[in-house]
């Protein structure tokens, strides 16, 4: 059984995945917009929080939320599965196929065959689409690799119940409700609105003032705890920014080029501009992981370098303090 | 960022001959996207995070070969598992698989527990066992 889902790659795979369904349903819509219209764009910084050893930095909000808020806003329903058995999961996922419904699954990263093992990480929160199964293998699109793959039975339920921390536990999704009429002007506006406030928040480990949190503990990382262990965490920093899904300089680069698609529909000129700076922040961002990755290179011991850096983020978050302001303004 | 200066640098993604997407503005500053082979920041980011965990593994061999932990530790790092993902694959609470890493209670662990760790680390009991970090 094979369904008529056509694969397109993207960035990120939340985004890609929720574009690529609805896609299917007839709805043409863009990674950015999915993105955008989900708010995706966001900062936390937890630093109690320990992933592969170092603090958590997360330039995205928790797995789900992207394509859950965008459906929501656009008035699509989307159905969520859990499992706590490995063979229902199964069943119910060939059921789906039977029926024609290409099926959004939660995976774990580090028991996926196709990835590079130097990118398999304990990492459960990797979407990907099983458009139907032939021979004993499931077909996958999974929208961060160039063309469609395949899955054993064992190898798909093993992605699919991986352990630890957001454990998929099976989970599967699929729209089942598509609205006949899509307000998109509101539902841009509602994405916008959310972003502003989240970016905005007066918490200092959320958005603005969590990279300044981050900016100011650089330095503190290099005195109190050496300078390998400041170097390890800002190669992790580097890592959650730019690696495979964030289409380059922490998704900046995918808001912006949501807000020129948006310019139009809002008939909202002021969006242009603000896309070309938001693309300029994304430019600083890819600047501070080139200064980043030449300090964990040399491995120089001056205090200054980590100082260096603690200032350029500082004159990062200063941009996107004032660039949200003026995006809240012109909604 | 500029379609043009989208960086194709040789790389952990073009060593599999992956490419990933990128989002950049063309000549006319409208937003496209292009394909990368992979930048070389992001290299050395992903190389550092490799040797951290290779020397995780290493200092966790000299110590089961001196005694000082069990084999437990040792799969663990080498599968790039924490106390946290661990626990969850065997399904026993944290403090009992810390208590596993001292070599004296590893030792007397029956062979239902041992199967579990086992499995969570793809070899048999025996491989498990035998282990002396050589």
């Amino acid at each position: 059984m094979e369904t008529n889902f056509i694969h397109h790659q993207s960035a990120h795979c939340e985004n890609g995945v929720a574009s690529n369904l609805l896609k299917h349903r007839g709805i043409n819509i863009s990674e950015p917009m999915v993105f955008g219209i989900g708010s995706g764009i966001l900062f936390f910084y937890l630093p109690l929080l320990k992933v592969n050893h170092a603090p958590a930095i997360s330039y995205r909000p928790m797995p789900g939320f992207i394509f859950n808020r965008a459906a929501k806003r656009l008035g699509i329903k989307v159905k969520r599965v859990k499992f706590s058995n490995e063979k229902s999961a199964q069943i119910a996922l060939e059921e789906n196929l039977k029926n024609n419904i290409p099926t959004g699954l939660q995976v774990g990263v580090y028991h996926l065959t196709y990835f590079p093992d130097e990118y398999r990480f304990h990492f459960n929160a990797h979407n990907l689409v099983v458009y139907g199964k032939k021979d004993n293998h499931f077909l996958i699109s999974d929208p961060v690799m160039e063309t469609v793959t395949t899955l054993t039975e064992a190898e798909l339920e093993k992605v699919r119940f991986a352990k630890g921390a957001l454990a998929p536990k099976g989970q599967m999704y699929y729209p089942i409700h598509i609205p006949t009429e899509i307000d998109w002007e509101g539902a841009i506006k509602k994405g916008i609105k959310n972003t502003c406030r989240e970016m905005l928040a007066p918490v200092p480990i959320v958005g603005v003032k969590g990279i300044r949190t981050v900016a100011k503990n650089i330095p503190k990382w290099a005195n109190k705890k050496g300078n390998k262990i400041a170097n390890h965490y800002l190669a992790q920093m580097v890592r959650m920014q730019e690696e495979i899904g964030t289409g380059g300089g922490g998704f900046r680069f995918i808001y912006a080029a949501f807000l020129q698609e948006a310019a139009p529909i809002l008939k909202n000129d002021k969006l242009y501009e603000l896309s070309k700076e938001m693309t300029k922040i994304g430019d600083l961002w890819r600047d501070f992981a080139v200064n980043a990755s030449r300090v964990y290179k040399n491995r120089s011991n001056q205090t200054d370098v980590y100082n260096s850096l603690s200032k350029e983020l500082l004159h990062i978050a200063d941009l996107e303090e004032n660039f949200f302001k003026m995006l809240k303004k012109a909604i | 960022m500029k379609k043009e200066e989208v960086p194709q640098d040789k790389g952990n993604l073009s060593k599999n001959n992956i490419k990933e997407l990128c989002y950049a503005i063309d000549e006319n500053g409208n937003y496209t996207t292009a394909l990368s082979t992979g930048w070389e920041p992001k290299t050395i980011a992903l190389q550092n995070s490799i040797q951290d965990i290779n020397e995780r593994i290493e200092n966790a061999r000299v110590d089961v070969k001196n005694g000082k932990i069990s084999p437990i530790v040792y799969f663990m790092e080498l599968h790039k598992m924490d106390w946290v993902v661990l626990s969850s694959y065997v399904g026993m609470w944290i403090w009992r698989v810390k208590r596993h890493r001292k070599p004296a209670v590893f030792k007397r662990l029956s062979n239902k527990v041992l199967s579990k760790y086992a499995e969570a680390f793809e070899i048999s009991i025996e491989e498990l066992k035998n282990f002396k970090g050589e």
